[in-house]
Parts: structure tokens; C-alpha cells; sequence
């Protein structure tokens, strides 16, 4: 039982601060707030491509980094201090991992590439209209004919589906046994005849969300991954690690220290707000939680560094992440006061107050999303309660 | 980085758990606490024959060499199986302040005997307006010739009622609440001018309120400088604190455990509560809140590993989230269990007692938040 670094670990400290202060600059950091974010998020991760510090957690045989569970932390607490964006996880954490477990050679070969340097941009087709939670009822239908699936359907919350090369999918090739059985999980090219993409304002006035609608779109039978009808065993693989990454803790930790400097500044009555008992108790309760969760997120990593792929146990990391991502969203917006409410109409928000306020009302309205998808909490609970206590 | 016990520390867990599981059953653990003493003896020689009260004193001492994480696992064991044995008392409180403070005569007097089972220890700290603050000290110690003769009064005292010796926190200069002008007194228990009541408190633990009256002390029973003590008790508190909470995980742990068990078989509607979703959902907050407190007792025995110092804000972090999580453990088991939960016989709320006890031992969530966020917006 211990967590000092070694020597190694402090000198890795060292080249991942000097990468991010010399990388990460305010050009950059400019450009992602811009209109174009997708030029600017895929130029970031090609610099960490290019460092080779893309795929954490990644084996090395594909292009990962081999990092021990102490390097990750270390370099995800070196990157949330600095408010530097995750990877975008539609390849590199979802679609990437199910093609080098599942995937043939020819698939490795043909995608992974693309995934490592940001070339190609990836979404996820799991939810429709009709199956959200209970994902297994999904009704997109594939249908043979020759060396071709012909798929219809639609696709819903499909994040950046406007800005996607491929897609990767869940349809249903069969309507025989459980509903389970019958899936197939498959990659297709946005550019095919019949996609059509609706896109969703969400409540933070955003568009990431979309509904990809397929008609009569033609796939080659050699893009399926896995064996047809198994696709619920990669489905189920990649939630396990769509979940690790879901909780997020390096982020809320951030979002507390904004939320410290920000109630420093904010005066009540000649009052710091971070000098209010009450405002002090939400806060260090909220450090507390953190602090725990950080521990089992860490405890998590350990036991994957032994073991192999996370288990269902990566669902308490995802409850409770959200959760408190939630939590301190919500009192971000408490800090705001008044300004949470600013909608800046095209105009800079450091004219019109805090500055930051805009970007705690985008964070707390999107966050809303965080507990149901990734399966909602209340799935996770299901699956906690089923595979981890046993209880049917 | 490694959350990995070693092979010593998987034996002396194994080998606690054993005797919970062969000699420490709940119906023993009743018997015990129901007599006269509240503890058995029998227990303690076997806790000396199988070292555990070894474990963290020093080699040169004649201990073990043990450190934080030896004292983590045996105190978690003790909170799987309920022991009410004073080890907090006897090896943590008083055989640490001797071994952190004691002169070299001491340790040569106290710790051998602690290790083979015939010191009792207590430390009395607490007096009836001190609350959790430990430098509110009234009882005196005065120069007299070339020892000290002690007045006051302590309460609470852990152990305080079996204890054959015990170290006392008594004021040698200043005024009520000054830091500075505290020392550390050894006393024996039978010690002229020493008078205790003794009472059990509601989680089976006897304890004790003692009375000083005019008790003389010689030069050698001063433990450390005199005036300077705060620093100590304080360290000691903290690595207690931690021991504490260690135990306080292996309840959670074990009603946890119990309670799953408990809806796996107990039928309603002619079925088992646990297909219940409302009951299944509510487990699996209470699993959770187990995970969580362990996590962030580990990261807290990490820290004190590498520089007790730097674990100061974890410590108090970790008291405040054990009270809330503890509760939600205790509260649930106890719903879950139905009428039995509310019974004396079952076990359920006699580990609901103790983890109420837990919870208010060494200062609870609010005066803890509060020196939590001294201590983290300090810096």
C-alpha cells in the first residue's frame, strides 16, 4: 500500500508539464472556444498523437501507451489543472478498443490508423427514438443481400454526428431468442447514400446532438466487427469503457477550483462568498466526495492494470462521477448568481459580466445528460445490483 | 503506486478473522460484554500469544516494526467482528504516546508489558466542558518537591474502567484553553487520590469518569517535557483517528455484507425482498458508500505513510465523510432488517451503536468540517 511516486514517475511529471506548457497555448486554447472547435480539437490531439501520448489506455501492440495506472493519473491530474479537453472518446475510447479486441486484421489495419491520428472522426449509433435505457430493444434493421447489409432505421443523441467520417452501429440482423441475441455491431461511412443527419438543439442552446436516420444504406458485410449476432458482447464491452472515462474526476476537481477563485472575487455585502460558512460547507463537502472518488477511480485503474478490461464495477465509478459532476456544476451556478441566467445573444460575455458564467450555464445544462447516458444511473444500479451483489 | 497488502498483512487479517469466525461469535461477544468486566481476558492473552499487540511498536522496543497500514488491517478486522477488547485504547492510545514521547525507561517499563497482555492501557483526555477540544484542559499537575501532584477530573475515559495504568492530560501552566502548558502524566490506576465510576457506554465498551485528589506523582511519571505535550496528543489523534476509522470501515463492511444476505432470503409477497428494485437500488448506494469510505481510508493511510503532516486535511476529510456514509450504511441495515433490525438480540444494532460511537469519538463531521476547512483554505 503506497502512492509516492519514484523517480521515474516524477520525471514523467516533468516532460508531461513541459508537453502541455509548450503544446498547449493560447492560440490553441483560443480556437477551441471558436466556431471551430473540430479543426482545433483534432489539430490538440494530433500534437498528442504525434507525442505518442494519444491512446492511453491503449496496449502498446496498438498504438497505446503502456502507461502504468500511476502515469494516467498523473498525467489526467496534469491536464484537468490546465482545463485541457479530453480526447474526444467516439474512437479513441469507444470504437478503437472493440476493433483490436474484435476486429480482423484487414479491420485493424484499415481503421486503427485513422482512429491513432484524429484523421478519421467517429460517432455512435447505440440509441433510437424508440430504445434509450433498454438499448436491447433497438429496431435498426440489417438485411443481407449479397455481400452487402442494407440498413434502416434511425439513430438519436448521436453527439458530433455532423462533424463524422463513420459511424459505428448497433443493428438488428436477427428477431430470433432474447432480444439481446440478434444484434450485430457494424462501421459505416457517413459519405453512404441514404444517411440522413436532423440535428438537436439541446437545453445549454448547443448543437452536439443529433438523429442520423438510415435509408436503403448500403454496408459491405466485411465492416462488421465481431461475429453477426454477437454484436451485444462488443456493446456491452465498450459501455464498460465508455463508464471508466464517464466519472470524469480530474474535471470536477477543476471545476472546484474555479469555483474557489470565483467565490474569492464575488462580494456579498462587503462579505467574500468564500468567507460564508454555509458557501464553505457545500464546498468542502463537495472537495470531500471528490477525494473519495479519486481513490476509487485510482483503486479501479490498479485493478485493471492486473486484470485486464474494467468490470461492472466501472458502474460505480460512472454513478458516482456524474453525480458529482452534477453536484458541482449546480454549485457553480449558485456562485454565478444572477449571471447564471445570461444568455450573452452574440455578444462577449466579459462585457456583459462574469465571463465564466455563460460557460457554468453550458456546463450545468449538458451536464444534465451525464446520469442518463453511458446507460442511465439507474441501469448502472441494475447492473451493480445483478453482476456485482448478486441479486436477481 | 500499489493498493496490494503484503503477505504479513494478509495473515494477521486472515488470522483475526479466524478467531472472530471460531472464538468470537456473537453470542460470546454478548456473553462478554454482559459481564462484569465487559471484555475477556481469555481474548486478550490470545491477542498477545498471536502478537497482535506487537504490531505497531517498534523492533527496538520488542515490537513488530509494524506501521499505518498494519494498524488499518487489524483495525478493521476488529470492526468486522465487533471486538469490544480495548486495543484502541490499550496499543494505539496509550502503548503510542509512550512509544512516540516515553523515555527510553518508559518504553522499557510499558511496552514489553503491553505486548504480553498485562498492561491495560487508557488515555484520559476528555473533561465534562472539553467537548472535542483537547487543549480545553482544567485538571492540574503541580510541582511538588521534585514530582507533581495531580487535580482534576476526566471523563470518558476509554478503557478507563479495566485499566491497570493510564496517561493523563493534565495542565502544568497557563490558563483553560492555552495549547502551550500541557504534559502528560503516567498514573496507575490504583494510585492513592484515584477514584473512578465506571459505566458502559451504548456500543458495550466500558469506560470510566476518574476523579485526581491531590494523586502524587514522582519526576519519572512525566511523559515528554512538561508544557509541551499538545503536538504529541495531537499526532496521536490523528493516527487514532485513522485506526478509528479503519475500524469504522470494517463495520460498514460487515453489515453491509449482512444485510445482503439477509434480503436474499428473507421472503415477502412470496418472494425474496431483494428482487425488490427499491431495495436492490438502496444496496447498491449502501455498496457504494462502503467503496467510496475504503477509497478514501486508503488514500488517507498513503499519505500518512509518506508524511503524517501532509495527511492533516485528508484526516479531518475522512471523519467527515465516514459520520455521513456510516450513517446511510447503519440506517439502511437497520430499514432493511425489518422489526429484527430494531431488536437487542440481532447483531445489526449493536454495530449501529458502535459506528454512532465511531462517529463522535475524536470529534465529529462538524467540528472536523470545520478544521477541514481551516486547514484547506489555510493554504
Amino acid at each position: 500500500m503506497d502512492i509516492a511516486f519514484s523517480p521515474e514517475e516524477l520525471t514523467f511529471r516533468e516532460e508531461v508539464r513541459g508537453f502541455f506548457d509548450e503544446q498547449f497555448d493560447d492560440e490553441l486554447v483560443s480556437r477551441l472556444r471558436g466556431d471551430n472547435f473540430k479543426e482545433a480539437i483534432v489539430e490538440w490531439q494530433q500534437r498528442l498523437y504525434k507525442k505518442g501520448w494519444i491512446a492511453a489506455n491503449w496496449p502498446v501492440e496498438h498504438g497505446g501507451t503502456g502507461w502504468t495506472p500511476t502515469q494516467k493519473y498523473i498525467y489526467e491530474t496534469e491536464r484537468s489543472e490546465r482545463g485541457i479537453p479530453g480526447v474526444i472518446p467516439f474512437g479513441i475510447g469507444m470504437v478503437g478498443p472493440m476493433i483490436y479486441q474484435f476486429g480482423t486484421t484487414e479491420q485493424k489495419e484499415k481503421f486503427l490508423p485513422g482512429v491513432l491520428d484524429s484523421t478519421t472522426w467517429w460517432c455512435q449509433g447505440y440509441s433510437e427514438p424508440g430504445s434509450g435505457s433498454d438499448l436491447a430493444s433497438l429496431k435498426t434493421k440489417a438485411e443481407l443481400d449479397g455481400d452487402h447489409y442494407v440498413i434502416n432505421g434511425a439513430k438519436i443523441w448521436t453527439s458530433y454526428a455532423q462533424y463524422a467520417d463513420w459511424i459505428f452501429v448497433l443493428v438488428r440482423t436477427s428477431n430470433e431468442g432474447k432480444k439481446q441475441e440478434g444484434i450485430t455491431f457494424i462501421l459505416v461511412d457517413m459519405k453512404t447514400p441514404g444517411i440522413k443527419i436532423n440535428p438537436i438543439i439541446s437545453i445549454d442552446n448547443e448543437h452536439s446532438l443529433n438523429e442520423v436516420e438510415f435509408s436503403d444504406v448500403r454496408v459491405p458485410v466485411e465492416n462488421v466487427v465481431g461475429e453477426v449476432n454477437k454484436g451485444w458482447t462488443v456493446a456491452k464491452a465498450l459501455l464498460a469503457h465508455e463508464r471508466t472515462g464517464i466519472a470524469d474526476v480530474a474535471q470536477s476537481k477543476r471545476n472546484i477550483r474555479l469555483i474557489k477563485e470565483a467565490a474569492s472575487a464575488e462580494m456579498n455585502g462587503g462579505k467574500r462568498l468564500l468567507d460564508d460558512a454555509g458557501f464553505q460547507a457545500k464546498v468542502a463537502d463537495l472537495e470531500i466526495e471528490l477525494m473519495a472518488l479519486e481513490f476509487t477511480e485510482l483503486r479501479t485503474l490498479a485493478a485493471m492494470a492486473a486484470g485486464g478490461f474494467p468490470g461492472p464495477e466501472s458502474s460505480l465509478l460512472k454513478i458516482k462521477g456524474t453525480e458529482l459532476q452534477q453536484a458541482t456544476q449546480e454549485l457553480r451556478m449558485e456562485t454565478a448568481a444572477y449571471y447564471q441566467g445570461v444568455l450573452p445573444n452574440g455578444m462577449d460575455p466579459e462585457v456583459l459580466g462574469h465571463s465564466w458564467a455563460h460557460d457554468a450555464f453550458r456546463n450545468y445544462m449538458y451536464g444534465r445528460a451525464s446520469t442518463i447516458y453511458g446507460g442511465s444511473n439507474e441501469v448502472q444500479k441494475n447492473i451493480i445490483a445483478k453482476y456485482v451483489l448478486g441479486l436477481e | 503506486m500499489n493498493f496490494d497488502f503484503s503477505e504479513e498483512q494478509q495473515m494477521v487479517r486472515d488470522s483475526i478473522a479466524r478467531f472472530v469466525q471460531d472464538d468470537y461469535d456473537w453470542d460470546t461477544r454478548r456473553a462478554i460484554v454482559a459481564s462484569d468486566t465487559g471484555m475477556s481476558d481469555k481474548a486478550w492473552q490470545t491477542f498477545a500469544e498471536l502478537g497482535w499487540l506487537s504490531i505497531p511498536f517498534a523492533e527496538e522496543d520488542g515490537g513488530f516494526g509494524g506501521d499505518i497500514v498494519d494498524t488499518m488491517v487489524i483495525m478493521e478486522e476488529i470492526g468486522k467482528g465487533l471486538v469490544v477488547e480495548p486495543y484502541l485504547p490499550t496499543v494505539v492510545l496509550f502503548g503510542g504516546l509512550i512509544a512516540r514521547a516515553g523515555n527510553e525507561a518508559q518504553r522499557n517499563a510499558w511496552i514489553p508489558s503491553i505486548i504480553e497482555g498485562s498492561t491495560s492501557g487508557a488515555f484520559a483526555y476528555l473533561e465534562r466542558q472539553s467537548r472535542f477540544e483537547i487543549a480545553d484542559c482544567l485538571t492540574q499537575a503541580k510541582t511538588a518537591g521534585d514530582g507533581w501532584v495531580l487535580n482534576g477530573e476526566k471523563v470518558v475515559v476509554f478503557n478507563g474502567a479495566n485499566c491497570n495504568q493510564m496517561i493523563v492530560l493534565a495542565r502544568t501552566s497557563g490558563e483553560q484553553w492555552d495549547r502551550d502548558g500541557l504534559s502528560l502524566f503516567v498514573v496507575a490506576a490504583d494510585a492513592e487520590g484515584v477514584n473512578r465510576v465506571d459505566y458502559p457506554m451504548m456500543d458495550g465498551q466500558r469506560v470510566a469518569n476518574i476523579t485526581f485528589t491531590d494523586v502524587a506523582l514522582n519526576a519519572d511519571s512525566l511523559v515528554g517535557e512538561a508544557g509541551t505535550a499538545m503536538a504529541t496528543v495531537e499526532a496521536m489523534i490523528q493516527e487514532a483517528t485513522i485506526a478509528l476509522m479503519a475500524e469504522a470501515v470494517g463495520c460498514m463492511g460487515t453489515l453491509n455484507t449482512k444485510t445482503l444476505e439477509y434480503t436474499k432470503t428473507r421472503e415477502q409477497f412470496g418472494v425474496a425482498i431483494g428482487s425488490f428494485q427499491s431495495l436492490q437500488h438502496r444496496m447498491v448506494d449502501t455498496m457504494m458508500a462502503y467503496e467510496q469510505a475504503k477509497s478514501l481510508l486508503f488514500k488517507v493511510v498513503c499519505e500518512y505513510k509518506q508524511d503524517p503532516a501532509s495527511a492533516a486535511a485528508s484526516i479531518h476529510a475522512l471523519k467527515v465523510f465516514i459520520d455521513k456514509n456510516a450513517k446511510l450504511v447503519y440506517g439502511e441495515a437497520t430499514q432493511m432488517h425489518g422489526g429484527m433490525g430494531i431488536t437487542d438480540e440481532l447483531d445489526i444494532g449493536h454495530y449501529a451503536k458502535r459506528l454512532m460511537m465511531i462517529n463522535t469519538t475524536f470529534g465529529d463531521a462538524t467540528y472536523h468540517r470545520a478544521q477541514y476547512i481551516d486547514k484547506a483554505y489555510a493554504a
